[in-house]
Formats: C-alpha cells, sequence, structure tokens
C-alpha cells in the first residue's frame, strides 16, 4: 500500500487535499482535517490559499542559523511566524524565500508602481554622502584640486535637488 | 476630530446614497507600505513601534485628504469604539488586539483609512459603496504617492514593496469587493462559485474578512497574489472575475423567479413580516432578513429607494452599532431586543411588498 499523503501543516495522516491552479502551475496542499478546519478550508468564507502554501511551504528544514545582520531575526523566527522582522531581511533570507513566491505569487519579480520620487531621494542623499566623504579625504590628503572639484559636484548635486535636498535623511 | 463625533456623522457606508449596485455593495483596495531601515511592527519593540507610530501618523494627518478627520493612538480607544470601526470596514480585527504603538487616521467622510503598526507600518486602505475601482484605485494612488513625498518605503527592484509577510510582497495590493449573492446560496451554488474562484487566483472570505462567516449571503472576493503583474493588471483581473461572478449570480436570481417563484417570494414576504413585526432578532438573523429585502428590491417587490436603508442597517445591525445607539452595556440578548425594536420601527414606514413586478 502506498504511503498515505502527510498534513503539509502538522505532519498527521491528510485527508484534505486542495489543488490550485495559478498561471497554469498546480499547487497542492495536503491538511488533516483538524488543521483544514481550523484553516477555514471547510467554511469557503474564510479560506485563502495563499496563507496555507505559505505555511505549507516553510516545512522545509530552516536554512541553518542564518540571521539578520539588522534586525536580528532568525531562520527560525520566520517558521514560526511566517513574517520577517524588518525589509533588510528579504536580502539574507534570499535561499529561504526564493523557492516560496514561485508558489505564492504569479511571478517572482516586480512590476508595478515604483516609489521614483523616493528612489531618487535615496540616490541623490547616498551621491551627496559620497561626495562628502571625497571630499574630506581629499582635504586630509591635501589634493586641494579634487576637493575644489568635489565642492562644486556637492553645490551643483544640491541646486539641481532644490529644496528636497535633506529629505532621504 | 473626535472618535465619538467621526461615529455619529455619516459615513460612505452609513449614510450612502450609492447604493445603486444590484450585487457590488462596496470596493475597497489597500496597500501594505513599510519604512526602510526600521523593524516590521511584529518585530519592533515598543518605544520603536511608538516612533514609527508618531512619524507616520504625522506624516498621514497632514495630507490634504486627511484634513479635519481623525487621528488617534489605538490604546486610547474603548471596546466599544473598535466594534464599531470593524463594523464599518475601517479597520481590522487584528488591529484591535494590537498592545502598544498602533495608531489609526481616518478621513472626515470615512472613505480613507490608514492603520499604522498593523501588521505593516502603514496600511493605506480607500473604500467606496457600489462598483468603483477606478474611482478607488486613483484614490489610494495618489494618497500613496503623496506620501511618499514624505517618506522613504521600504522597496526593492525586483521585489517590489516589501511587507512583513511574503504573501504581500511586490505591489502590496489587497482589491476586493464586498458582492451580495443571495440567489448563489439559496441554489446552493456559492462552494462551486467559491472553488472556481480559488482555482482563478482569487480569495473567498466572509463579511469582516478571514474567518468570518458569510450572514446576509455577503461575499468578499479578492485578489491573492501580489508579485509579477502590475496594480492594473491585478485589478482587471479581479474586475473580470467580478464581472462573471455578477452574472452568475443575475442568471440564478432569474432562475429561481422563472422556476420556483412561491418558494423565493415566500422567503422575501417573511423576512419583511419578521422585520416588521419581530421582538428578538440577533444579528445573524438579522442579516439575513436584510438580505432577503435587498434581493426583494433588485427584483422590483420594493422601491429602489430602500437600498439604501438595507445597505445602512447591514450595517447598524451589528452588535457595537446596536449598543452604540442605545448608549449603555447590554448583553446579547439584549441587543437582540433592541435590534428588533430598530428594524420594526424602520419597516413600519416601508410599504408592502408588490410581487406582480418581479413574477413578470
Amino acid at each position: 500500500m502506498a504511503n498515505p499523503l502527510k498534513c503539509d501543516l502538522c505532519s498527521k495522516p491528510a485527508t484534505v487535499h486542495l489543488t490550485q491552479i495559478v498561471n497554469s502551475k498546480i499547487h497542492k496542499v495536503d491538511l488533516c482535517e483538524a488543521c483544514a478546519q481550523a484553516k477555514g478550508v471547510t467554511d469557503p468564507s474564510g479560506f485563502s490559499l495563499a496563507d496555507l502554501l505559505l505555511k505549507a511551504s516553510l516545512n522545509p528544514e530552516p536554512t541553518g542559523d542564518v540571521k539578520c545582520t539588522a534586525c536580528g531575526f532568525t531562520a527560525q523566527d520566520f517558521k514560526k511566524t511566517g513574517r520577517f522582522g524588518c525589509s533588510d531581511c528579504y536580502t539574507h533570507f534570499t535561499r529561504l524565500l526564493e523557492p516560496m513566491l514561485e508558489t505564492m505569487h504569479k511571478g517572482s519579480a516586480h512590476s508595478g508602481k515604483v516609489p521614483q520620487r523616493a528612489l531618487d531621494r535615496r540616490s541623490l542623499y547616498e551621491r551627496l554622502t559620497r561626495l562628502e566623504t571625497d571630499l574630506d579625504q581629499a582635504i586630509k590628503a591635501e589634493r586641494y584640486e579634487d576637493a575644489a572639484r568635489y565642492r562644486d559636484e556637492i553645490t551643483q548635486v544640491r541646486q539641481s535637488a532644490g529644496p528636497q535636498e535633506n529629505a532621504g535623511k | 476630530m473626535k472618535i465619538n463625533e467621526l461615529i455619529d456623522s455619516p459615513s460612505e457606508l452609513t449614510d450612502t446614497a450609492a447604493s445603486k449596485s444590484a450585487v457590488v455593495l462596496m470596493t475597497r483596495i489597500r496597500l501594505a507600505r513599510n519604512l526602510a531601515g526600521h523593524p516590521f511592527p511584529g518585530w519592533a519593540r515598543d518605544t520603536q513601534k511608538r516612533d514609527i507610530r508618531d512619524q507616520c501618523m504625522q506624516a498621514v494627518a497632514a495630507l490634504p485628504q486627511m484634513k479635519r478627520g481623525l487621528a488617534i493612538p489605538v490604546e486610547t480607544l474603548d471596546e466599544l469604539q473598535k466594534q464599531i470601526l470593524v463594523e464599518r470596514h475601517l479597520i481590522s480585527r487584528e488591529l484591535c488586539h494590537a498592545k502598544a504603538g498602533s495608531g489609526i487616521v481616518i478621513s472626515k467622510d470615512q472613505s480613507c483609512v490608514v492603520m499604522v503598526n498593523e501588521e505593516d507600518h502603514l496600511r493605506i486602505q480607500v473604500l467606496r459603496a457600489g462598483f468603483q475601482f477606478k474611482k478607488v484605485w486613483n484614490t489610494i494612488n495618489a494618497l500613496d504617492t503623496d506620501l511618499e513625498e514624505h517618506m522613504d518605503f521600504a522597496f526593492s527592484p525586483t521585489l517590489g514593496y516589501l511587507s512583513a509577510c511574503p504573501t504581500n510582497l511586490g505591489t502590496a495590493i489587497r482589491a476586493s469587493a464586498m458582492m451580495h449573492l443571495p440567489a448563489l446560496v439559496i441554489s446552493a451554488q456559492m462552494e462551486k462559485v467559491v472553488r472556481a474562484v480559488n482555482q482563478l487566483g482569487m480569495a473567498v472570505r466572509g463579511l469582516f474578512g478571514e474567518g468570518s462567516d458569510a450572514s446576509g449571503s455577503i461575499f468578499q472576493i479578492s485578489n491573492q497574489t501580489t508579485l509579477g503583474e502590475s496594480e492594473e493588471e491585478i485589478i482587471k483581473h479581479l474586475h473580470g472575475v467580478l464581472n462573471t461572478i455578477i452574472e452568475q449570480e443575475l442568471n440564478a436570481r432569474e432562475r429561481l423567479v422563472g422556476t420556483e417563484p412561491n418558494k423565493l417570494f415566500d422567503k422575501i414576504g417573511r423576512a419583511y413580516g419578521i422585520l416588521q413585526n419581530g421582538h428578538l432578532l440577533n444579528s445573524g438573523e438579522a442579516m439575513n432578513l436584510l438580505s432577503l429585502i435587498r434581493l426583494g428590491i433588485d427584483l422590483g417587490t420594493f422601491a429602489d429607494t430602500q437600498r439604501a436603508l438595507v445597505d445602512r442597517l447591514f450595517i447598524e445591525c451589528q452588535p457595537g452599532h446596536v449598543q452604540h445607539a442605545a448608549k449603555g452595556a447590554f448583553d446579547p440578548a439584549q441587543r437582540d431586543v433592541l435590534r428588533a425594536d430598530r428594524l420594526r420601527s424602520e419597516f413600519a414606514k416601508v410599504p408592502s411588498p408588490d410581487f406582480t413586478h418581479a413574477a413578470k
């Protein structure tokens, strides 16, 4: 006899089997009766397959003891909550995230709105910070021609930014 | 604006003349946004959450759309006030349980809401009565762009807007419509519809979101995936699914009138009788009776002008609203009496149904 399927959430024998087809991709979730009820699968009005797929895909072994250097969040924390600690976690838990995105979404790349003004502000701020560091180093090293060039560039960037210049700080 | 002033003022959903749509009661879009360089609410310390809240609420309250609205920390609200905001679909049940450092900003007309430190730093939401995705998207898009002037949102060129939960990544948009589907429920086709809608990548939930029941035959249909498509594509896709459901519902109504008119009119007539004469009505029963009256309005057995009354009562029959109107603390049994009193007095003014028009 074939091995009975196990519940994706608690590993008990599964009796409820869900299939969703998104963009010709088939996603399957197997649940025991208790988890199916708890997740509202038996009550159509409370059922969200995306959350289920997230929980189900958290079952594979967590990726060792990876930790977000910005907020201290760990892979174990993610496995427990299904949520991240901060936006930097997305760069630290790429290996954990990539297989999940495939299951969860229609694509793995963003193709919507971009906060252009905020991004422009951010890159302007980063450019200014870089130029100010270069200026300091040039002065310390007594490279006065370079320093003058950096100063002119800083003035130019600030003028083009207008009153928004410090908004990214 | 103070919270009690807001509760007592007319809102988009409790005092609307916009209820012209036979099937779609309400259109809502929410966007999740987070500040770059700050821990998400679920991981932040209380002091960090308070700092984030102050920063967000200041920026949101300064928006022209939020002028003369309400900006308030969640911990200053009592349970009844929170319950009323949930019943008006202005805040989530999750936000009610927030311990410290969460806040709410609501526009004067109660069509724009920003929840601060719910699951994400900002949950921007716009809702309108009826089927109005274009208008709602334009409003929320402008609100989001205005906010971006003052805040650095966590964003990645490949993953889009970064949210606490990866299920919201990308556009971080949740577009939903609240649909009244009594004929599909009566003819036992709702389960089939839910299955089909799920297969198309959409979620179906009850009146108050995840885990709530679908009393009054009201369902919320929303997109499930947020990454890989633009906001406009997601809305267009959902719009198409909703149009199909509307068509199915209208066909089911036509079939019921055509094949089982007496069974249908009996339900509508009895609902009218109970609403005019009942003395004990819990919120679930009231919702189901009102649902039948709304179906009667759509079929022409009651005047079109009654639709706004029914839509208002859908909200005002909820426990929090009943308790607030009666100005006191009541147990559920007392609320059932008060609810029935209110419905009797409202339906005493509603003329008898005319079934001849619907039967044609």
